[in-house]
């Protein structure tokens, strides 16, 4: 111990003399000995850490990098110029050594400008942000990953925007050469194939060989991702392919993007369905996917007061404004007595018009019933029907119709009104106005039904989710509101309870239903809807900011304002009721536990404290709240907070339901 | 039996259930620990309030031989529960419980309901 530790005792001018000696005999690709210094440096080190050959050429001056040093541009700079053409807001990516030479190009050649690096926790997350961000705007933005294990992680989010049709430009770094690339991680994180991962809910995949090819595949990839159905595409980018330097500077050229015009149904038959529309006793519209727009909205309005037929907007897009008389409240009486029913973009057509009983009967499938009369006309206008191969089953059951067109139903409105308008003749009118008077009343009926619904429960702890949705709905009125994400489990009362008149006051859930959709995707389309001067509110559901709570970081650290009221019903209440549910079934008391669920389905004991979580993360929260007359005075404070740029969260035990 | 019931109660608090009630409040203590211990609130809410996954059941509630023959007999998307599982006398606990919850306020007096 009294010992003095004789390498202590070098000072640095002998340390240097003596490194200089044994530099001349070390250089940097003197492969293991370098990496380990060799005796002569281990007895003069003037710290207790050993030098690496690489500081020991540097002090020495006798670093030699031949390797590294490239001469002229690195090809990820002109991968920028590529990128940069596309107008590309943000790249929502974790950082990672397979795309460091793309990273590195972006910040400091491209000055992280379109697109700006967004800080991610996890590649789930990156995904989700595009997908919201798009939803928002309208606009594709890239996500960055590691090939295979960011790709990995990512795969729900991409599966998600694959079933709700969202464009977004993927792109995994990988190191294809095995004779060339590091040992060790990069080899791990390298594939043959890793858009192979992805490749069965995406639109399109390549992997460029060369600077010209991706920038070729680049644009091809967004165009294809911009084509409706919209969908994400995925670009393998080789650690070669980034890091090279630009050796044909002079034929290098970006292909132009040029927007396609989308698939448009044929006319014949839009004339057909414009006769069937106009003649039918009850034609119903129901629309899921078609308005991408406030366009798309205007022209369902417009066909829809053509005819006064009432609309059905399925929750995954606003179509329809609930604020008009002819948005039905009441789907299944509709479809029952519908002679014509017009599908646009439909998910499901089949459990459109057929009902399944999820019961004990037929071993247990449950009971299949039609809703709808046997002589009913189906027509669905579908651009979904033109993605025909993956091994993913979103297509759900098979329901024939009397007339398909697999064609962009917003695209196609503006000729089917036009058709519609030429089939129309006085005595039809006649008829409209009488049926549009009727749905007149039957949705002023519909309201107040919702209004003494909502009242149940009013006062109750746990706030019920009408009240939740009331309380929300006061707190942003005046404001340009957008909701940008609602778990199922408040029971669609934002449908009933929040006039949606633009696009962008909903945007649809998650698409393939993953849970860790929510707080990401929030996010990103708040990212978004900031830039338009938009204020974004979420109902963010507890099980889902469990999947992905390291997305909070991102929007505190990017400033990114967003006011996240919680949906904490504390458990995985879908699955509180499957397992209550089969308990009966087989006549057995469902086990609690420890907890108000069947085992395994709770979210108690410990109760998570969300506000702590958020706060942790650099967000302004509140609560748990449990009485429902706290929520009104805490949600204005937060609307502040979020008016002044920053995001806030409020958790809110909730009812299940 | 008594152990069941305290437990439901504990459950019941750190739920955080502040059930709203008047001068009725406990008409049916133990039917409240038997709607939550038999998972009804999980559809139909802790105050029978409905919602998406099984209508209001309060405060206009069935009559208790109805109920008792709509619960044992139901086989759509209510699952049914058995006298084996749910006692008789348990759900008729419960039928008294939803029937002690208070008419809501007329909406039209509630502001956040005519925005
Ligand atoms: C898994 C969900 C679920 C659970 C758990 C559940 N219910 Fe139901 N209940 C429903 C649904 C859905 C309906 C609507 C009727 C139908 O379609 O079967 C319903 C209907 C009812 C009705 C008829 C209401 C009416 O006005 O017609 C009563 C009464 C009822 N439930 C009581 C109960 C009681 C008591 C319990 C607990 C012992 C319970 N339910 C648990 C889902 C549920």
């Amino acid at each position: 111990m009294a010992r003095k530790d004789a390498r202590l005792d070098v000072n640095r001018r002998k340390f240097l003399a003596g490194a200089a000696v044994a530099g001349a005999a070390t250089t940097l690709t003197n492969g293991a000995q370098a990496a380990s210094p060799g005796a002569a440096a281990n007895k003069r080190l003037p710290s207790a850490v050993m030098p690496t050959a690489y500081q020991i050429a540097t002090e020495t001056g006798n670093l030699r990098e031949p390797t590294t040093q490239i001469t002229g541009r690195p090809n990820s700079d002109f991968m920028v110029d590529v990128i940069k053409s596309l107008k590309i807001d943000y790249c929502y990516s974790n950082p990672a050594s397979s795309f460091r030479a793309l990273h590195e190009s972006m910040i400091n050649y491209g000055s992280n400008k379109m697109p700006e690096f967004i800080t991610c926790m996890h590649e789930e997350s990156s995904v989700a942000m595009c997908h919201g961000y798009f939803k928002a705007t309208g606009k594709p933005q890239m996500a960055l990953m590691h090939g295979t294990v960011g790709l990995q992680h990512a795969c729900m989010a991409v599966y998600n925007a694959w079933a709700d049709r969202v464009p977004i430009i993927l792109v995994g770094g990988t190191d294809l050469d095995a004779a060339k690339r590091p040992p060790g991680v990069p080899t791990l994180h390298s594939a043959q194939d890793i858009n192979a991962l992805v490749r069965d809910f995406t639109k399109w995949d390549d992997q460029p060989v060369s600077l010209q090819h991706f920038a070729q595949s680049f644009v091809r990839a967004y165009k294809y991702a911009m084509t409706p159905p919209h969908g994400p595409v995925m670009i393998a980018l080789d650690a070669g392919v980034q890091q090279e330097g630009i050796k044909d500077a002079k034929s290098l050229y970006t292909p132009k993007y040029i927007a396609a015009s989308p698939p448009h149904a044929d006319p014949a038959a839009l004339r057909e369905v414009a006769k069937l529309l106009v003649n039918a006793q009850n034609p119903v519209i129901i629309a899921d996917r078609c308005a991408r727009t406030q366009a798309g909205i205007d022209s369902l309005v417009q066909l829809a007061e053509l005819i006064q037929a009432p609309v059905v907007n399925r929750p995954n897009r606003m179509n329809f404004p609930n604020t008009h008389h002819l948005r039905a409240g009441n789907a299944a009486s509709l479809i029952r007595n519908a002679d014509v029913i017009l599908g646009l973009e439909l998910t499901d057509f089949w459990a459109t018009v057929n009902g399944w009983v999820d019961n004990g009967d037929h071993d247990g499938h449950g009971i299949n019933e039609t809703r709808m009369k046997q002589d009913t006309k189906l027509i669905h206008i579908n651009s979904v029907e033109l993605n025909t191969k993956s091994n993913l089953q979103d297509f759900q059951r098979f329901q024939p119709v009397d007339i398909l067109m697999p064609a962009d139903a917003q695209a196609s409105l503006p000729l089917l009104i036009d058709f519609v308008k030429s089939a129309i003749t006085s005595e039809r009118r006649t008829v409209f106005e009488q049926r549009g008077a009727a749905l007149r009343k039957a949705y002023a009926q519909a309201r107040e039904r919702s209004r003494q619904a909502a009242a149940l429960g009013w006062d109750a702890g746990p706030v019920s989710t009408a009240r939740l949705v009331s309380e929300i709905y006061g707190a942003v009125k005046d404001l340009d509101w957008a909701l940008v994400n609602a778990s199922n489990g408040v029971s669609g009362w934002q449908h009933r309870l929040m006039p949606m008149d633009k696009h962008y006051r909903w945007i649809g859930g998650s698409g393939a239903a993953g849970l860790g959709y929510g707080a990401p995707a929030s996010i990103g389309a708040a990212h978004g809807n900031n830039s338009l001067g938009r204020f974004s509110v979420s109902i963010q559901s507890d099980g889902d900011l469990m999947f992905t709570p390291s997305a909070l970081w991102t929007a505190a650290h990017h400033n990114i304002p967003l006011l996240s009221v919680m949906h904490n019903n504390r458990g995985y209440h879908q699955e509180v009721m499957h397992v209550q549910r089969l308990s009966n079934r087989r006549n057995r008391v469902a086990s609690l536990g420890k907890t108000m669920g069947p085992i395994g389905t709770s979210i108690e004991g410990p109760d998570v404290d969300y506000a702590s979580l958020a706060k942790s993360m650099g967000w302004w929260s509140a609560g748990p709240l449990k009485d429902p007359a706290e929520l009104g005075s805490v949600l204005k404070k937060a609307v502040q907070v979020v008016q002044a740029g920053e995001p806030a969260l409020i958790d809110v035990w909730t009812q299940p339901r | 039996m008594r152990v069941v019931s305290s437990r439901f109660a504990l459950a019941a608090i750190a739920a955080g259930l502040v059930l709203g009630f008047g001068a009725g409040a406990s008409a049916s203590e133990k039917g409240k620990q038997l709607f939550v211990k038999n998972g009804c609130w999980q559809c139909h809410g802790f105050v029978g309030q409905g919602g998406v996954a099984g209508p209001a059941l309060a405060p206009n509630v069935m009559p208790v031989e109805a109920m008792s023959s709509f619960v044992r007999n139901s086989n759509r998307a209510m699952p049914p529960y058995r006298e084996a599982v749910l006692p008789e006398a348990d759900l008729k606990e419960i039928h008294a419980y939803l029937t002690s919850i208070p008419k809501p306020a007329d909406p039209k007096s509630i502001p956040l309901l005519n925005q």
